[in-house]
Parts: C-alpha cells; sequence; structure tokens
C-alpha cells in the first residue's frame, strides 16, 4: 500500500468565491484512518481554514455526512484504504445549499421535521397512566428500525425526488413519522397523516430505493413510505366506502 | 384522488408482473420463432369464449394501463423534469388509460 | 431546483447546485430506476398487442392467421424482444425488491422478512405462468 493518498476537496468561500472549487491536499494513507481523519489531519496540519462538520467519530451523532467519491456517506465510517490509491473526492452533501466548504445548510428538514410530530402522542383527555406505559419486546420490534435514524442526511443527499422538488417531505422525516405511528403507546396516528398524505408526502415518492441503499443505520426510509402509502390508501378507501359509525 | 390512482398503480403492478411474462414470451417470441407450436384458432376461441377469461383480461388491461399511466407521469414530470406541466400530463396519462380502458371493454365484453 | 434562498448576515451566498437534465445517468442505481419506470411503456404497449390478437381471433381463423403472420415480422420480433426485456425488468424488480419491502405479511402476528417475501411472489410468478401456459398451449 502506498504510504500517501490525495484528497480532492471542495471549498467554497462565501466572502470571495463565486462557486465551489476543488483543492487537493496529500495526506498520509493509514490503514485505520477514515475518510474524516483525514480532514481532520488536513484541518490540524496543512490548512486551518478547512470547515466541515463533524462530532463524534463513532456513526451515532450524524454530522460527519458528505458525498465520497460521489457516494453520500458518513466520513467517519469511510475508510481512505477503501478508496485507494485515490484521489479521493470529498464534497459536501447534495441538494442542500453549501454554507461555506463541506458544511450544508440542513435547516430545511429541521422545520419539516416538526410538522409530522415525531413524539408520542396522547389523548389531552386522558389521565397520565399510573407509572409506565408498558410495551412487549414484539411491540417494540414494530418501530425499533426506524428509531435508528440519527439525522445525518444521508438519505436527502441520495434522494432524487427531493433534488428535484424541495417541497418534498422527504425519507427520514417520513420514516421518523413511522417510528411513532407504529409505536403501541402512540395515539397521534390520525394526526399525522394529515402532513404525511398530502402531495408533497408520501405521494411524491417514486421508490428509487437509494435512501435505503446509502442509510448508515438500515433504517430503510423506501420501505417505510412504501408501507405507508397502502395504510393511507386502506384509509381512504374506508372513507369512501364505510358509513361513518364504521370506520 | 392520489391513493387511489396508487392503488390501481399496485394493483396494475402486481398483475402485469404475474402475468405479462407469460404470455408475452409465448404470442410476442416463442409462437413467431416457431419454438413453441400456436395453439389453433379453434382453441383460443373456446378459451376466449369463456367468460371468465374475457373479465379476467379485461381486468388487466385497465389495471396494467392504470400502471403505465401512474409510472409515465412520473417519468414525465421527474425524470424529464417537467413539473410545471403536471396538469397536461395527467391529463395525457390518466385519460389516455380511460380511454384505453373503455376500448378495451368494448373488444372483450361487447364486442365478443 | 428552486431557488429559495434567504440571504441572511451569516450566510452571505450559499451555493446550491443545479439538477442536471439528464440527472439520472449519474448514478447506475438512477438509470435503473428510470429503466424500471419506462418499463411501463411496454405494459401499455402489450396491453394494445392483446387487444389486437383478441380481435383477430374474435373475427375469425382468417384473421387470426394474419395476426401470426404480422406478429411474425422482424420489426414487431424486435419490438417484443425489447419489450419482453423490459416486462421481466419490472417483473423482477417488482416482484423481488419493491413489493417484499412495501408490503408487511404477518404469520402468527410475526412479521416476515422481505427474502421470504420474495420467495413466496416467486412461487405466485410461477404458478401464474403455468396456468398461463396451459390455457393457451391446452
Amino acid at each position: 500500500m502506498a504510504d500517501r493518498i490525495t484528497l480532492r476537496v471542495t471549498r467554497y468561500r462565501p466572502e470571495s468565491d463565486t462557486e465551489p472549487a476543488a483543492r487537493e491536499y496529500e495526506i498520509p494513507l493509514r490503514k485505520e484512518w477514515s475518510v474524516l481523519d483525514g480532514l481532520n489531519h488536513i484541518k490540524d496540519h496543512l490548512d486551518g481554514t478547512l470547515s466541515y462538520r463533524w462530532s463524534c467519530r463513532m456513526g451515532v451523532c450524524g454530522s460527519c455526512g458528505m458525498t465520497v467519491d460521489g457516494e453520500p456517506k458518513l466520513t467517519c465510517a469511510t475508510f481512505l484504504s477503501d478508496h485507494a490509491p485515490g484521489p479521493v473526492r470529498v464534497e459536501p452533501l447534495s441538494n442542500f445549499p453549501v454554507v461555506r466548504d463541506l458544511v450544508v445548510d440542513i435547516g430545511d428538514f429541521m422545520r419539516k421535521l416538526p410538522r409530522v410530530k415525531p413524539w408520542l402522542i396522547r389523548s389531552e383527555q386522558e389521565a397520565p397512566a399510573e407509572g409506565e406505559y408498558p410495551q412487549l419486546p414484539a411491540e417494540r420490534a414494530e418501530y425499533e428500525q426506524f428509531s435508528m435514524c440519527i439525522n445525518c442526511m444521508l438519505c436527502y443527499a441520495a434522494c432524487p425526488v427531493y433534488a428535484l422538488d424541495q417541497e418534498f417531505l422527504g425519507p427520514a422525516a417520513i420514516a421518523l413519522a413511522q417510528r411513532y405511528n407504529l409505536d403501541s403507546r402512540d395515539r397521534g396516528a390520525s394526526e399525522r397523516m394529515d402532513v404525511l398524505s398530502e402531495a408533497e408526502g408520501i405521494w411524491a415518492c417514486t421508490f428509487v430505493g437509494e435512501c435505503s441503499a446509502v442509510c448508515p443505520k438500515d433504517v430503510d426510509p423506501a420501505g417505510s413510505i412504501q408501507r405507508y402509502k397502502f395504510t393511507a390508501a386502506m384509509e381512504s378507501l374506508k372513507t369512501l366506502l364505510l358509513p361513518r359509525g364504521m370506520r | 384522488m392520489e391513493p387511489f390512482l396508487w392503488l390501481l398503480f399496485s394493483a396494475g403492478g402486481v398483475l402485469s408482473a404475474l402475468l405479462i411474462p407469460a404470455m408475452l414470451f409465448l404470442f410476442g417470441v416463442a409462437f413467431p420463432l416457431g419454438w413453441v407450436s400456436p395453439p389453433g384458432h379453434a382453441h383460443l376461441s373456446a378459451v376466449l369464449g369463456h367468460p371468465v377469461t374475457r373479465v379476467v383480461l379485461l381486468g388487466l388491461c385497465v389495471l396494467a394501463l392504470f400502471h403505465w399511466a401512474h409510472r409515465f407521469r412520473y417519468a414525465l414530470s421527474d425524470g424529464l423534469q417537467l413539473k410545471h406541466l403536471d396538469r397536461a400530463i395527467n391529463l395525457f396519462c390518466y385519460g389516455g388509460a380511460l380511454a384505453g380502458s373503455a376500448v378495451a371493454g368494448y373488444l372483450l365484453l361487447a364486442a365478443w | 431546483m428552486s431557488e429559495k434562498s434567504q440571504y441572511t448576515q451569516f450566510h452571505p451566498r450559499w451555493y446550491r447546485r443545479r439538477v442536471p437534465v439528464f440527472w439520472w445517468l449519474r448514478r447506475p442505481s438512477y438509470l435503473l430506476f428510470v429503466l424500471r419506470e419506462l418499463s411501463s411503456v411496454f405494459v401499455a404497449w402489450f396491453v394494445v398487442f392483446l387487444l389486437l390478437l383478441v380481435n383477430a381471433v374474435a373475427e375469425g381463423p382468417e384473421d387470426y392467421r394474419r395476426f401470426q403472420d404480422w406478429s411474425a415480422t422482424p420489426g414487431m420480433l424486435l419490438l417484443n424482444v425489447v419489450a419482453l426485456c423490459f416486462i421481466l425488468l419490472h417483473a423482477v424488480t417488482w416482484l423481488f425488491t419493491l413489493s417484499p419491502h412495501a408490503m408487511v405479511v404477518r404469520l402468527r402476528g410475526r412479521r416476515l422478512p422481505p427474502a421470504l417475501i420474495g420467495v413466496g411472489n416467486l412461487v405466485a410468478w410461477m404458478l401464474a405462468s403455468a396456468l398461463v401456459a396451459f390455457l393457451i398451449l391446452g
């Protein structure tokens, strides 16, 4: 294995650049180094002006998502040696406005997320339970997969529907809505349906499936959206066919 | 409207995935190339003469057309980025599916 | 991509990339998606082909023979071979990748894994094809 590798990093400084441009940095190639370690090496030793987000280095915080060689990846979980001999292209996540260098603005998602009410909803009239709301392991298994989401935005970066229409609610927001819809303790499914089943909600999704392919936590947002389409369609059928009292 | 169009699309997707490959292989490729000897007119006429066959085929035609309409609509509006023409696209796709369904209904039920 | 940047003191100039018209050529998975969607055109073509066949059989043995000759012309053969490839793409993606992830099938209260649903779909596909072949060939 060669002992050096080149990172071709996208730089964008809004105060001076009109558009992003790539800059190359040669860094040591170590077997145990992730792309994030490479960026940290650049920041510490080669160019302190490079901007990017990171925190935990272990795939739980979801802040180091970038585009590595064209694929949306968590840079802390992507190893340089897998991209040798390089050069390795490191770009900001697609589909989001770039603030600076590798930093993107995910405000759009942060505004959409509360619209699907991703929290446990109980009736306001109902007195809180004496103690906890119990849940069986099988009930927990219903939503556990969707609760693994770390909001890393790789799914939004991979989604062509979101690329074409920023009004689309998007994979993670819908999967997180399903995480609560499928929770046996939750009573809020009907409140979420209005937002989820509008035109820019589930129906805009064409099941490209890339969101699930790039998800580092195997959440399968694409599957959750299709499952919800079925649920919503059945609800609509019921509204159409059954008299009011029987729904 | 969207949920019902999606249900038609899905039902059409299932039916066409299950039924069309065998039929298209036989009538489109295997019979013309002589790999399998084609059935005579009398036999096909008898099979099609059964009302169940024709009702199933009508269901297949209608649902397959709505399957096409739904997918083609998204292929135009997303694939070619023609979202601003949505109304025209919807009219063309679902209108086309309705018209095709009417033709299928006429040929399979009324004209037989 | 819509240009809706809100300029603030802290974001002097956001950079937004435009989506190219041929965005679906950028990744193999996007291309596969577009081909999968285009298979629907051949689903529609099959409906036309089927209705022509039904009409020919209804008209009598003479028209049926003419239909057979017509479907053996090189142009029609080529069209139907291409159509069959797309229909197979549709069947394979629909039965083995799309529906196993979209459907929830429960057996004794437990959710079946997608792979098992795929196996079930394969069996259904085989049975349906066998029934179709039996009816056509007699």
